[in-house]
């Protein structure tokens, strides 16, 4: 981390970045907050630990309108979500200087919360630079301890690798944390009855309480204007009823993401109410990849994504229902 | 005092739920929240936060308030139907209590929200005292006790019994309903009782929030924080999403639409967020146009207008609950440390 903030001292001091786009150290153990420093100074509360889960790459879109460019911290798997923006137009690789940072896998408060930990005073092992597989967490009841990993974001469990795609510098070591198959639960999705597959969605969208939070951080949804903030037509969007989000908004969503979502797994870490949201994105990234060969959002600039593209070799809108 | 076995509960909700409707935490798919009783519903007394709180009981996050049918020629307005079943919401907590307290001054004022009024007049709460606050909880702070909860009857856990108090005529009622499972309490049970609330105050002095201050947040300095720069710098992280407004126990804001649906439109009303771009957007079409506006407008509610209009009653509890959800980890707590600090650089 000192090493982060020394570059980033440096590069404020010559010139060459006007911010820096960091986290900022929280006032509980577990919750730094995405954060812009402009001065040296206020870089003493620049923190990145294993709590730095959010991706810094939407913010830069604002950024990118600011005067000056902008240091931007971008984990391995942040960086594809940037590298998409770039190809979409809606952020500008001149202005970004990117800081390419290490990560060991971030942390999942609620994971660690579910273990039944709570009044938590402090957390030991958290640290980039520490190799402890352990956390050890200090609570108002006593001395708590769990493996790193069990408390590990589900996206660290299927990490894409520890390459930044795109980078100025890269700042830290990585660690390769896949210890899951990527397409392991959409399988298992795919292999239920529709009833059981209707009902399991049922259960888990029953819960969307309509926050709008998977859709505010997700890179891909970066429309001016959300279709679903609009206040011309007289539907229910704006309510939790049943009849809608469940079987709408985040269909609607996924659909309006495929083919552009890097899988970033930002849409479940946010999520209040613990729904697995990224499993829509992964299965229409499977089928995508099974439909017009592997491809992956986010990871070049100049292919051309499959779902705005056309071949000869296209599938036909029937294969829907070959493949049932 | 009386007293029931915890091992009896399913018992006492079935019992409850013979003559009174019943709302209660509910685990489903991983989640605890307030939901209707039934015989399979998985009931958890154990999570100290439902994820929302039991704010939806009496003002539900969607209702419908009256519907207009066409047919042939005619044109009917049939209103909803006020509640007027007797209910129950048992295992709400000192903070969402306050809350209620909080929304009563909004909706029990002139004029009177009717749909809210009939589910207060109808709902009975049982509320538990807080076993083992958490990190996120600040209750103290504003003046709430965690293990004394002003409910219309208190619940206190120890060991293996659960300790049940009537504090209104309400609780009264109810304690009589479900008498047949309630045991006599003598002195010991008291004793423990006693004990329980002192470990729960014991506990909420560790607690790293204990020492928020709330000094300089009142009615009187309402220029004076909204013009403050602050607001440019913490509204930043913002990414504009409801979480905090609808976890929170004392968001009232809602919004009132229509649903078209061919021959029926449904006038329905549903929980709105000012950190919406499309908050308070009528016909005049001139709301809040930057993210800051609408960031700082939540604040200023609960800490500066609410406490203007309500005799310096903040519009807080310290439940925690956007701390703990935030998506960027932003929450009151820093918004008022923010403005400390600040003020100890002056």
């Amino acid at each position: 981390m000192q090493e982060l903030i020394n570059r980033a001292k440096e590069l404020l001091a010559d010139g060459t970045v006007a911010r820096v786009l960091g986290w900022k150290a929280g006032d509980l153990p577990y919750n730094p907050e995405p954060a812009y420093f402009e001065t040296a100074e206020a870089l003493e509360d620049f923190v990145y630990n294993g709590f730095c889960g959010a991706n810094l790459s939407k913010y830069m879109i604002e950024a990118s309108k600011m005067e000056g460019k902008t240091m931007v911290c971008l984990k391995p798997c942040d960086t594809y979500s940037f590298m998409q923006l770039i190809k979409e137009h809606r952020v500008d690789r001149e202005k970004a200087y990117i800081a390419g940072v290490g990560c060991k896998g971030k942390l999942d408060i609620e994971k660690i919360r579910a273990r039944g930990i709570r009044g938590i005073e402090s957390i030991e092992g958290a640290e980039l630079t520490d190799d402890a597989e352990t956390l050890k967490i200090q609570t108002i009841y006593g001395e708590k301890s769990l493996a790193y990993a069990d408390g590990m974001l589900e996206r660290c469990h299927v990490c894409k690798g520890k390459e930044h795609v795109i980078f100025d510098e890269q700042i830290g070591e990585s660690k390769e944390t896949k210890d899951a198959e990527r397409f392991g639960e959409v399988e298992r999705i795919e292999s239920l009855s529709p009833e059981e597959k209707f009902s399991y969605f049922q259960s888990e969208l029953g819960k969307c309480i309509r926050c709008n939070a998977c859709r505010n951080v997700c890179p891909a949804c970066s429309c001016r204007k959300c279709v679903f903030d609009s206040n011309k037509f007289d539907s229910s969007q704006k309510a939790n009823v049943d009849s809608f989000e469940e079987k709408m908004f985040h269909i609607i969503r996924a659909f309006h993401v495929a083919g552009r979502c890097t899988d970033c797994g930002e849409c479940s870490r946010v999520c209040p109410q613990g729904i697995p949201l990224h499993l829509f994105n992964r299965k229409f990234i499977k089928d995508i990849d099974e439909l017009y060969g592997e491809y992956q959002a986010g990871a070049d600039i100049d292919s051309k994504a499959p779902l705005t593209d056309y071949t000869f070799e296209d599938a036909e809108p029937s294969i829907v229902g070959k493949r049932g | 005092m009386y007293k029931i076995a915890k091992e009896n509960l399913s018992a006492l909700f079935r019992l409850i739920a013979e003559t009174y409707g019943l709302y209660l935490p509910v685990k489903k798919a991983g989640q605890t929240n307030f939901a209707a009783w039934s015989e399979d519903a998985e009931v958890d007394l154990m999570t100290l936060k439902t994820v929302k709180s039991a704010k939806d009981a009496f003002f539900p996050q969607s209702e419908s308030l009256y519907t207009v049918k066409k047919e042939g020629k005619k044109m009917s307005v049939e209103p909803e139907a006020l509640k007027e079943q007797n209910f129950v919401v048992f295992g709400m907590k000192a903070c969402d209590v306050r809350g209620l307290e909080v929304l009563d001054k909004v909706f029990l004022s002139e004029p009177v929200d009717t749909f809210y009024a009939a589910r207060r007049d109808h709902g009975t709460v049982v509320a538990l005292a807080c076993h083992e606050p958490e990190e996120t909880c600040f209750c103290k702070v504003f003046g709430v006790d965690a293990a004394n909860p002003a409910s219309d009857v208190a619940c206190f856990p120890a060991g293996e019994e659960l300790y049940w108090e009537a504090l209104t005529e309400k609780g009264e009622a109810l304690t009589e309903a479900v008498k047949s499972l309630l045991a006599e309490t003598d002195e010991a049970d008291g004793v423990s009782v006693e004990a329980e609330k002192d470990a729960i105050h014991r506990m909420i002095e560790k607690l790293p929030y204990m020492n928020l201050s709330l000094e300089g947040w009142n009615g009187d300095v309402l220029s004076e924080k909204f013009d403050s720069p602050l607001w440019e710098e913490l509204y930043k992280p913002c990414l504009a999403c409801g979480t905090c407004t609808f976890v929170c126990p004392t968001c009232q804001c809602y919004d009132i639409k229509d649903y078209t649906a061919g021959n029926s439109v449904s006038r329905y009303r549903c929980w709105d967020s000012c950190m919406y771009s499309d908050f308070t957007m009528m016909a005049h079409g001139n709301n809040r146009t930057s993210q800051m506006q609408r960031f700082r407008q939540r604040f200023m509610h609960k800490l500066v207008y609410y406490p203007a209009n309500n005799d310096g009653m903040y519009s807080c509890t310290g439940c925690g609950r956007c701390v703990e959800k935030c998506p960027s980890a932003l929450n009151i707590v820093k918004v008022i440390k923010a403005f400390q600090n600040q003020g100890g650089e002056k």
